[in-house]
């Protein structure tokens, strides 16, 4: 977005198919194969394999290096990281393995977890890291989100600028008076002072809404180019999603 | 004991079955058009960037999560929040939209989980602190005090109740393998403790917003006295001084 530069963290440039896709086919893929891997019952085990086959082989055509893909997606960690836990504490019939004592329904509960949260962080992923913030909101504009939704979505994305830089030149006016601040004693000061940050953006926020207005921002994301999704893009999008529909239906019948 | 899904309030894929999942996101879905329709007459050039930042500010202080118990942390919700300063149409589509953003970009909760997650905290989180706050107004209009303890308890009581919609969505349709009293102890316990920061955390935001720019509160919006014509001579600098910081 405007200011503090264009990308966001998760975003990887770059002129792939896969980034040049309009972001409206994008989302839709995306959401849709996310709930292929929701249903696929979980005792289905190969089917997940072929899941990720299938992204890997989107991060190939999208040039995507696969230990950029591993290294973020460790955002899911604090999910999944109890889910080691069902094991140990689930009921039912148990099965030994290196002299522990497991919960069959445990285990199963836990890979369940574990399995369709992982596919599900790395699908988002994808879409993020081939998607600039600009393209994803024309993206949700034509997929006819409510101009109210594309407004506030706009604002937000706009405004976590002016936090983050409002953040920072508080934080600096604290060091510079001699405070301090090492590793987590930060949280005490940045925790008391979180009321008169909200005033201080708010007051910023406001001036830089009236900008926006004064340089002709009527609320919706002005298109740079008109050109219109084909069917073809279309199609390009939904064949990924055709392959897990086919892996999940393998999933049902199998399992 | 569950997955750290169920902790950190959000939920990811997997975490309920596909029926239950289909259905809450109906539910959600109809109660973000609805809130869509109302919003509509809340928003203008005023509120529009207020909206705006709550947003952000939400999604900026939903991503710091406080340790409660070893290995397991908790986040803030903030409906309690964008209720009190935006209104509850308003509000809950903010908190509606930071949750997709989430989703979408930040891989941070299942997309098809989203139902699930707008029902707990866009919804009902929103809606139940709300109400709250406008049953303690009264109190909320008398002093600022009133105002502080009315945000601590409206976020509260909303951070506890949009944990117990989770168990409720676990007892229909989890798919977790924990039992439904686990689940339940563990959520209430956990979020009694993210309540109290939740709250003292409004209760900050919401004291300074109303103590430098109380017109942007929604909830006191009517209370402030009306403008009165002064003519040179007239005595009365203080009561003057009393309505400046309301220009509505």
């Amino acid at each position: 977005m405007a200011g503090a530069g264009h990308g966001h963290p998760l975003h990887l440039a770059g002129t792939s198919p896969v980034h040049r896709l309009p972001a409206e086919v994008k989302i839709v893929a995306a959401f849709l194969g996310v709930v292929c891997v929701v249903l696929t019952p979980r005792e289905a085990f190969p089917v997940f394999g072929g899941y990720l086959v299938l992204l890997a082989a989107i991060w190939v055509v999208a040039g995507i290096p696969p230990g950029w893909m591993v290294r973020r997606s460790v955002i899911e960690a604090p999910f999944v990281v109890l889910a080691v836990l069902l094991p140990l504490t689930g009921g039912g019939p148990h099965v030994e393995w290196l002299g522990l004592q497991l919960s069959e329904p445990g285990l199963l509960g836990a890979w369940n977890i574990i399995v369709k949260g992982t596919l599900g962080v790395l699908t988002s992923l994808t879409l993020a890291a081939t998607t600039s913030l600009r393209d994803l909101l024309l993206g949700l504009q034509r997929l006819h989100a409510p101009a109210l939704v594309v407004t506030i979505v706009t604002l937000m994305l706009r405004y976590v600028d002016v936090i983050a830089a409002e953040g920072r030149r508080m934080r600096l006016a604290r060091i510079s008076r001699g405070h301090d601040p090492r590793f987590l004693w930060q949280a005490g000061a940045t925790a008391r002072g979180v009321g008169s940050l909200f005033v201080r953006s708010y007051e910023r926020g406001e001036r830089v809404h009236l900008a926006m207005l004064s340089r002709g921002w009527t609320g919706a994301m002005p298109r740079l180019s008109e050109t219109p999704t084909t069917r073809r893009d279309w199609v390009a999008g939904l064949a990924p999603v055709a392959v897990a529909l086919g892996l999940a239906v393998t999933g049902w019948v199998t399992a | 004991m569950v997955g750290d899904t169920v902790l950190a309030m959000h939920m990811s894929d997997g975490l309920v079955n596909g029926p239950t999942a289909g259905a809450f996101g109906l539910i959600a879905v109809l109660g973000l058009v609805l809130a869509g329709v109302r919003a509509r007459s809340d928003l203008d050039d005023r509120t529009a960037p207020m909206a705006g930042l709550v947003t952000a500010f939400v999604f900026a202080v939903q991503m710091i999560n406080f340790p409660i118990l070893p290995g397991a942390s908790g986040h803030l919700l903030g409906g309690a929040l964008v209720a009190i300063l935006v209104g509850p149409w308003v509000g809950s589509l903010c908190i509606a939209i930071v949750l997709c953003v989430q989703a979408l970009l930040f891989a941070d909760g299942g997309l098809t989980a989203l139902g699930t997650n707008i029902v707990n905290m866009a919804l009902v989180g929103v809606f139940v602190g709300y109400a709250v706050a406008v049953a303690l107004r009264p109190l909320a209009r008398r002093s600022r005090a009133g105002l502080v303890a009315t945000a601590f308890v409206a976020a509260f009581v909303n951070t506890v109740v949009a944990s117990l919609a989770f168990v409720l969505e676990y007892a229909i349709g989890g798919a977790g393998g924990a039992s439904l009293g686990t689940v339940f102890t563990l959520m209430i316990g956990l979020h009694v403790l993210i309540g109290i920061g939740e709250g003292v955390i409004t209760a900050a935001t919401v004291g300074a917003v109303a103590s430098v720019r109380p017109d942007l509160v929604h909830l006191l919006r009517g209370t402030a006295p009306p403008l009165q014509l002064r003519r040179a001579g007239d005595t009365g600098v203080t009561e003057s001084r009393a309505t400046e910081g309301n220009p509505s």
